[in-house]
C-alpha cells in the first residue's frame, strides 16, 4: 500500500450527508480507502449503509440535495493527482475525467440505457467526446467492444435498440459502454443483481479479463458475500455510512474481526455445507439514518455491546493491511493465532 | 410413511401471443410445459430455476390463480380422499383455497397500501365464517406474535413497515386459514441478507409447529440447499431434475443444475470451484429449441440432444430416487 504509483484512487474521510426535509441524512460519514491499479476493491454492505452513495460521489454524480462535506478524493491521473471533490460538478474538467479515466456500471440495465436510442449510438456517445477518432472508426471501435463482451453479431446488434437486447446483454452494453475509453478505474454498482446466476458468471469472467488485460481498478459494489469471496482481492464492510472493516479477501473472510462481518457471514447459507449449517440472523433492523444510536452504529444490533460502545470506536490497524473499527476487535483476533 | 399432498400430471400453462390487428394467436410462451410432480406431505420441496424458467408459473398454476392449459393438479387430503382441482368450478374450489396458500416474491406491492393490516387479512376470515370480529382480531393477533411483531401492528398501515416486516406480514396473511400446503414464491428474493435469515429461520420454525408442507420457488440455490428436502430444477418450463437436496449437490446429475451450481457465488474461500460459463441466453419459452431444450448452451452436447426430447428418468445415487431428463446419464435406469 505504500507504493504511491500503484494506487489508482485515494479516498480520505470523505463525508457525504444529503439535506432533505430540515434534516440531515449523513449518508457516508468519514470513509478511506485506496484502490490500487489492477486490483478489484469489493464495497460490502445492506442496503442503506452508503455504498452507492460512495461510488456517486466519486463520479460527482449526486443528486441536489446533497453534498460533499469533508474529505478528499484523490485520483491519480498520469503523473498528475486530482482532486476530484474540488472539481465544479459539471465543469469541463470533470466531465474529461467522468466517462473516460472513470466510467461506472449501473445497477439496473433495463433503466440505465435510454430505449429511444440504439446501443451503437449510446456507446459512441462516450468516443465522441474523449477521442478524436472520426464517425468510421467510431463506429468500428463500437463493434469490436462489443464484439469484445460476446455479444453475437455485433455489426447488426449495434444498429438495435436496447428492448431487443435480453438482460444479460444489455448489462453487457453497459460495460461495454463503459469501457469504451479504456477507464483506469471502473466503478460497478451491484452490476448483477437484476440477473441470473449463469449470466451473472458471463459477466465476471469478462469483468476479470479487463482487469487483467488492462490493468484497470475495479470497485464493486455488492451486498452478496459470495460474490466477495470470488472475485474481491480486497475488501470494505460498510455500515451505516462507515466502513467498519478493511483489509485483503483474506484477511477480511478468513479472519472477520468486526462483529458485523461476522454476522453478515453466518447469516448467509454457504452452498455445500448442507442441511446442518447454522444460519444465524442478525438481531433488529438497520437503524433510521436520521435517529442514529450514538457512538458505534452497529452496537443495538451487537451481542457483544457494553459501555465502551457509546463512543464511536476508531479505526485500528491490526496488520499492513487489515483494519477494523471496534473498541473489542482484541478478543476477537485473538482466535485467529 | 411418505403420502402425498399433491399430484401434478402433465401440467401445461400455454400463454397466447397476440398480435396484429385482429390480434390474431400468433403463437403460445410455454411458460410451463408438461410437469409431473409429487409433493409429500410435511417436506420442503425447492423448485429452482433462471428466470422465465416457469417457476412463478407453476406456483401459481397449482392454485389455479392461472388457469393450467392442460393436465392434472390432484390433491389428497389427510382421508386419502382425492380431488382434481383443474377441472372444479370456482366455486367449487373455495374450499381447498383455504389448505393452499401462497407468500409472494415482492412485499411492498402484495399489501394494499389502503387498508390496515387487520382490514387487508381479515377478508379470508370472514369469507370463511369467522364473524366475530374480536374473533378474527384474535387470531390475526395471535399469528403476528407467532412471526415476532407486535400485536398492535395489526391497526397500521403497510407503509409503516421495513421490507422483512412486510414478508412476515405475508406469512401471516398465509397462516390465517390454516393452510397445509404454502408455495412461498421468493419469498426472501427481495430481502437484505441479516433480513433474509430473519425469515428463513422464522419459516422453518412455523413448519415444525403447525406441520406445514412448502413448496419453496427460489433463484437461489444456496437457499435450497439449507431448506429444502427435495429439490426440482426447471429450465424452459420443464423439470430436468429432481432429487434429494444433498443429491444435487454431490451428485449432480443433469449439465444444467451443474453448471447453475458452480455459477453460484461461494462465500467460503476454501471452496472456490472453476465456474462452468454457460454461453448465450436463455431461449424464448415462445420457441424453444428442437430436442433437449438446453442443447444449444450444453458443454456436452452431442447429436442426439439436437433431434430428441430426452424425457425425465429415475435413476438412484446414494439410495434415494434421482430423477433427470439427459441423453448423457451413464447411470442404470430404474423402472
Amino acid at each position: 500500500m505504500e507504493d504511491k504509483n500503484n494506487i489508482a484512487l485515494s479516498v480520505r474521510d470523505l463525508k457525504t450527508f444529503f439535506y432533505t426535509n430540515n434534516r440531515c441524512n449523513k449518508a457516508v460519514n468519514g470513509v478511506s480507502f485506496d484502490v490500487e491499479k489492477g486490483k478489484t476493491l469489493c464495497i460490502v454492505g445492506e442496503s442503506g449503509c452508503g455504498k452507492s452513495v460512495t461510488a456517486a460521489t466519486i463520479m460527482q454524480l449526486l443528486p441536489t440535495l446533497s453534498r460533499i462535506e469533508e474529505g478528499e478524493i484523490k485520483f491519480q491521473k498520469d503523473d498528475k493527482i486530482i482532486n476530484i471533490e474540488k472539481l465544479e460538478k459539471n465543469g469541463k474538467e470533470m466531465r474529461e475525467i467522468r466517462g473516460s479515466d472513470i466510467a461506472m456500471i449501473f445497477q439496473d440495465p433495463m433503466t440505465a440505457l435510454n430505449p429511444v436510442y440504439t446501443v451503437g449510438f449510446q456507446i459512441s456517445e462516450n468516443l465522441k467526446y474523449h477521442t478524436n477518432l472520426n464517425k468510421k472508426e467510431i463506429r468500428e471501435k463500437c463493434i469490436s467492444l462489443l464484439n469484445d463482451m460476446g455479444i453475437p453479431l455485433p455489426e447488426k446488434r449495434v444498429d438495435e435498440y436496447p428492448h431487443s437486447y435480453s438482460g444479460g446483454m444489455r448489462q453487457r452494453a453497459m460495460i461495454a459502454m463503459a469501457m469504451a475509453c479504456n477507464p483506469k478505474i471502473l466503478i460497478a454498482d451491484e452490476p448483477t443483481t437484476a440477473l441470473d446466476v449463469t449470466i451473472q458468471a458471463q459477466i465476471f469472467e469478462l469483468m476479470d479479463k479487463l482487469k487483467k488485460e488492462n490493468d484497470t481498478a475495479i470497485i464493486l459494489i455488492t451486498h452478496d458475500m459470495g460474490v466477495v469471496a470470488e472475485l474481491a482481492d480486497n475488501v470494505a464492510v460498510m455500515y451505516m455510512g462507515n466502513i467498519v472493516e478493511a483489509g485483503t479477501a483474506d484477511d477480511v473472510l478468513r479472519r472477520p474481526t468486526h462483529p458485523y462481518t461476522k454476522a453478515l457471514l453466518e447469516s448467509v447459507p454457504v452452498l455445500g455445507r448442507g442441511k446442518n449449517q447454522d444460519i444465524n440472523p442478525i438481531k433488529g433492523s438497520t437503524p433510521d439514518p436520521y435517529n442514529r444510536p450514538i457512538g458505534c452504529q452497529f452496537a443495538p444490533r451487537c451481542n457483544w455491546q457494553t459501555e465502551s460502545c457509546d463512543v464511536m470506536p476508531e479505526i485500528t490497524q491490526i496488520n499492513e493491511t487489515h483494519q477494523v473499527r471496534c473498541h473489542k476487535y482484541e478478543q476477537f483476533f485473538e482466535k485467529y493465532k | 410413511m411418505k403420502k402425498e399432498i399433491l399430484k401434478l400430471r402433465g401440467l401445461k400453462v400455454h400463454f397466447p401471443v397476440q398480435a396484429g390487428v385482429f390480434n390474431r394467436v400468433v403463437g403460445h410462451v410455454l411458460a410451463v410445459d408438461g410437469v409431473d410432480l409429487d409433493i409429500f406431505r410435511g417436506e420442503v420441496l425447492g423448485l429452482a430455476g433462471e428466470s422465465g424458467c416457469g417457476k412463478t408459473t407453476l406456483g401459481k398454476a397449482i392454485l389455479r390463480l392461472v388457469e393450467p392449459t392442460d393436465g392434472e393438479v390432484k390433491y389428497i387430503s389427510q382421508d386419502d380422499d382425492e380431488t382434481e382441482l383443474t377441472s372444479l368450478e370456482k366455486k367449487d374450489m373455495d374450499p381447498f383455497r383455504k389448505k393452499l396458500q401462497i407468500v409472494f416474491q415482492d412485499p411492498h406491492s402484495s399489501l394494499n397500501p389502503s387498508f390496515t393490516i387487520f382490514g387487508s387479512l381479515q377478508d379470508p376470515l370472514k369469507k370463511f365464517g369467522i364473524k366475530s370480529k374480536e374473533e378474527r382480531r384474535k387470531i390475526i393477533g395471535d399469528l403476528l406474535e407467532a412471526v415476532n411483531m407486535r400485536r398492535e401492528y395489526m391497526d397500521r398501515y403497510p407503509h409503516e413497515f421495513s421490507g422483512g416486516q412486510r414478508q412476515r406480514i405475508g406469512i401471516v396473511r398465509a397462516l390465517c386459514l390454516e393452510p397445509e400446503l404454502i408455495v412461498c414464491d421468493e419469498a426472501v428474493s427481495a430481502l437484505d441478507v441479516s433480513i433474509q435469515a430473519q425469515v428463513l429461520k422464522l419459516l422453518m420454525q412455523l413448519k415444525k409447529e403447525k406441520n406445514l408442507t412448502y413448496l419453496f420457488i427460489t433463484h437461489d440455490l444456496s437457499v435450497t440447499e439449507y431448506l429444502c428436502d427435495r429439490i426440482a430444477v426447471m429450465y424452459l418450463g420443464r423439470i430436468v431434475e429432481l432429487c434429494d437436496s444433498e443429491d444435487l449437490y454431490n451428485n449432480t446429475l443433469h449439465p444444467y443444475s451443474e453448471a447453475l451450481i458452480s455459477a453460484i457465488p461461494v462465500a467460503d474461500l476454501d471452496k472456490q470451484t472453476k465456474r462452468i460459463v454457460l454461453e448465450g441466453d436463455v431461449p424464448s419459452p415462445v420457441n424453444p429449441p428442437k430436442g433437449c431444450p438446453f442443447h444449444p448452451r450444453c458443454p456436452k452436447a452431442t447429436d442426439i440432444c439436437k433431434t430428441e426430447v430426452p424425457t425425465l428418468k429415475k435413476y438412484s445415487t446414494n439410495g434415494n430416487e434421482h430423477y433427470a431428463s439427459c441423453h448423457l446419464i451413464d447411470l442404470p435406469e430404474i423402472s
